[in-house]
């Protein structure tokens, strides 16, 4: 398989060790321009370290190519290009608003300051405001502000939205959609909140014990996978077809299928697309048993 | 026209003056203004006293001794050095504060963001940890030993005025006296003397660095700690008769060179000054540049520069790849 040269990320063969456990366990994946992949996993499953490699944060074992770049080599190139956003609350608490666009606009080459400042009038910060007198939700603004304003080709948001309230969460992502993404950019995301991202990927990643479970784009994940409610009489034809779960909700059950032909689940009952989260609880069970 | 890479090279100094304005400006523009307000209670305290100059308080802290010094030499040349030992004098406190300020801001330079994890966002932004590193050292031994010089030359300046216009109220034509005083020269000295800082500092400069890149938590107690104990080690091998090292030599030339040369004038020894004379009229040449800088002529400076420059790498490579968990 050769790799597109407009491939963002190229992964093969990615191993990490801490200590005796393997946090990435020789994972392949690629990711092409214009898609935003969700890399969903359950706690320590492996999703920090896989980002930290595509940042160039940590070493690790295989072949990494990110933009054409190696982020272990070339990591300050790489990062005219690339944008992250880890974790609510990084921005340093003794910056002034002012003072951390200044400075971005000062040492980044592809950062726009008319463009953060429109960003910024749409918000309640003051330019002599420093972040440890900001709310969480304020500082992820100002931060969401400064990347924006960044004309980079790949952005990583790491549990973005962790402990921001459902206003803020809903407008980090609207915010995304409507004013940033676009068929050049690529958006990588990690989140636990999962019902909040589901409409927004193009891309499904599930990483469980440093391992890649499922990787597919979303048309794929409604194709292959399909959520059937049967009455109290079919269920024994239905667990015949092996469901990866099952579950009862009124009486009735309702059972997921990987790869089952849909015409042999339609004559059992009604046929739904499932949720992510539903296919994550499935995917990972037993996972911290 | 400035280059892309001094322009990044003056927006991360500035970010580490935001950073630490309150230790790098406001920490000598207090002690400053406390020296004076100290030596303004001196007089006063001399005045409601006394009467008379020779009467005044002594308190901690305060330069009347050096003044009272100054004016019983009859001739210009003695008024004139003591005055200028005044300046300097101030200058001196101001130092001493100095060395703390840098000593803790390199502790914490490359520790605190990786503690409060802010590291994540500068690591977010184009910057190369050479530079990054290469810009705490600019800020630690340039920019902030230059804010201070200012301060202490001030403080000076600010002290000489105060004792002139007391001794003026004496009938004293003080105004004529300070024209025996060489404030610019002091301050040139002063001025002058930052590169030499930059210099003895790096040992001390890279140790801390190293320290505050590679803990994990406690970087004071691992930078202090460390290079005690093995002095202990050593001092306890030479009590059982080996001959490993000198004990004296560790203590003096490797222990003290990468903990305490962030403070100034630590190249200066005693043995310079008497060599020179011992006395008063040589105070002068005692602190002037050259004699400063006869420093460079030994070999143990450049090889501390060069130790300092291999511990500065070290701090480089570990902020690079240490991760933040």
């Amino acid at each position: 398989m050769s790799t597109n040269a407009n491939t963002v990320v190229s992964a093969r063969g990615l191993s990490k060790r801490y200590k005796n456990a393997a946090a990435l366990d020789n994972v392949s994946f690629e990711i092409q321009p214009g898609r935003i992949v969700g890399l969903i996993g359950p706690n320590g499953a492996g999703k920090t370290t896989a980002l930290k490699a595509i940042l160039g944060l940590t070493d690790f074992q295989g072949e990494l190519s990110v933009l054409g770049l190696d982020p272990r080599k070339q990591r300050g190139k790489l990062m005219e290009q690339v944008c992250f956003i880890a974790d609510v609350a990084v921005l340093p608490r003794w910056i002034r608003v002012r003072e951390a666009v200044d400075f971005v606009a000062n040492v980044h080459p592809r950062f726009d300051r008319k463009k953060c400042e429109a960003f910024l009038a749409r918000t309640k910060l003051q330019p002599e405001q420093r972040v440890k007198q900001m709310s969480k939700g304020m500082i992820v603004q100002l931060h969401l502000a400064l990347v924006m304003a960044i004309d980079a080709r790949l952005l990583v948001l790491d549990e973005p939205t962790l402990g921001l309230d459902i206003l803020y969460r809903k407008q980090f992502y609207q915010s995304l959609l409507e004013d940033y993404f676009d068929e050049n950019k690529t958006i990588i995301v990690t989140t636990h909140q999962v019902e909040e991202v589901e409409h927004i990927l193009t891309d499904l990643m599930f990483i469980r014990d440093g391992r890649i479970v499922l990787d597919a784009d979303m048309d794929a994940v409604g194709e292959r996978f399909a959520e059937l409610m049967v009455g109290a009489d079919r269920t024994a034809e239905a667990r015949a077809l092996k469901p990866i779960d099952e579950r009862q909700v009124f009486g009735k059950s309702i059972f997921l299928f990987d790869g089952v032909a849909r015409a042999q689940l339609e004559a059992l009952g009604e046929i739904r697309r499932p949720s992510v989260s539903d296919l994550f609880v499935a995917t990972m069970k037993g996972t911290y048993a | 026209m400035k280059t892309p890479a001094l322009n990044e090279m003056y927006w991360l100094v500035k970010r580490e003056f935001w950073e630490h304005r309150g230790g790098f400006l406001w920490t000598p523009v207090i002690v400053g203004g406390v020296f004076l307000l100290l030596n303004l209670m001196g007089i006063i305290a001399g005045e409601v006293l006394g009467g008379h100059f020779n009467g005044h308080a002594n308190f901690i802290g305060n330069n009347m001794h050096l003044f009272d010094r100054a004016l019983t030499g009859a001739d210009a040349n003695k008024i004139g050095a003591g005055l200028d030992i005044m300046m300097f004098s101030t200058s001196a406190l101001v130092s001493i504060v100095l060395g703390f300020v840098v000593f803790f801001y390199f502790l914490g330079a490359l520790y605190d963001d990786r503690r409060d994890r802010s590291l994540l966002f500068w690591k977010s932004l184009p910057l190369s940890d050479s530079a990054t590193v290469l810009s705490k050292v600019v800020a630690g031994t340039i920019l902030a030993p230059v804010i201070a010089v200012i301060c202490g030359v001030l403080t000076g300046i600010g002290m000489l005025l105060l004792f002139a216009v007391t001794l003026s109220f004496h009938g004293i034509g003080v105004w004529q006296l300070l024209t025996y005083a060489h404030p610019f020269r002091v301050t040139a000295n002063l001025i002058g003397a930052i590169p030499l800082y930059t210099l003895w500092a790096l040992p001390a400069t890279g140790w801390l660095l190293l320290c505050s890149a590679w803990a994990r938590s406690k970087p004071f107690l691992w930078a202090v700690a460390l290079p005690v104990a093995v002095g202990l080690v050593l001092w306890w091998f030479n009590l059982l008769g080996g001959r490993i090292m000198g004990g004296n030599w560790y203590w003096h030339d490797v222990c003290g060179r990468i903990l305490l040369s962030v403070f100034p004038g630590g190249w200066i020894g005693p043995q310079h000054y008497a060599d020179l004379g011992g006395t008063v009229d040589h105070t002068m040449d005692f602190l002037s540049l050259a004699n400063a800088y006869s420093v460079m002529g030994t070999p143990s400076f450049w090889i501390g520069a060069v130790a300092g420059l291999a511990l500065l790498a070290g701090a480089i490579w570990l902020r690079r790849w240490r991760d933040d968990n």
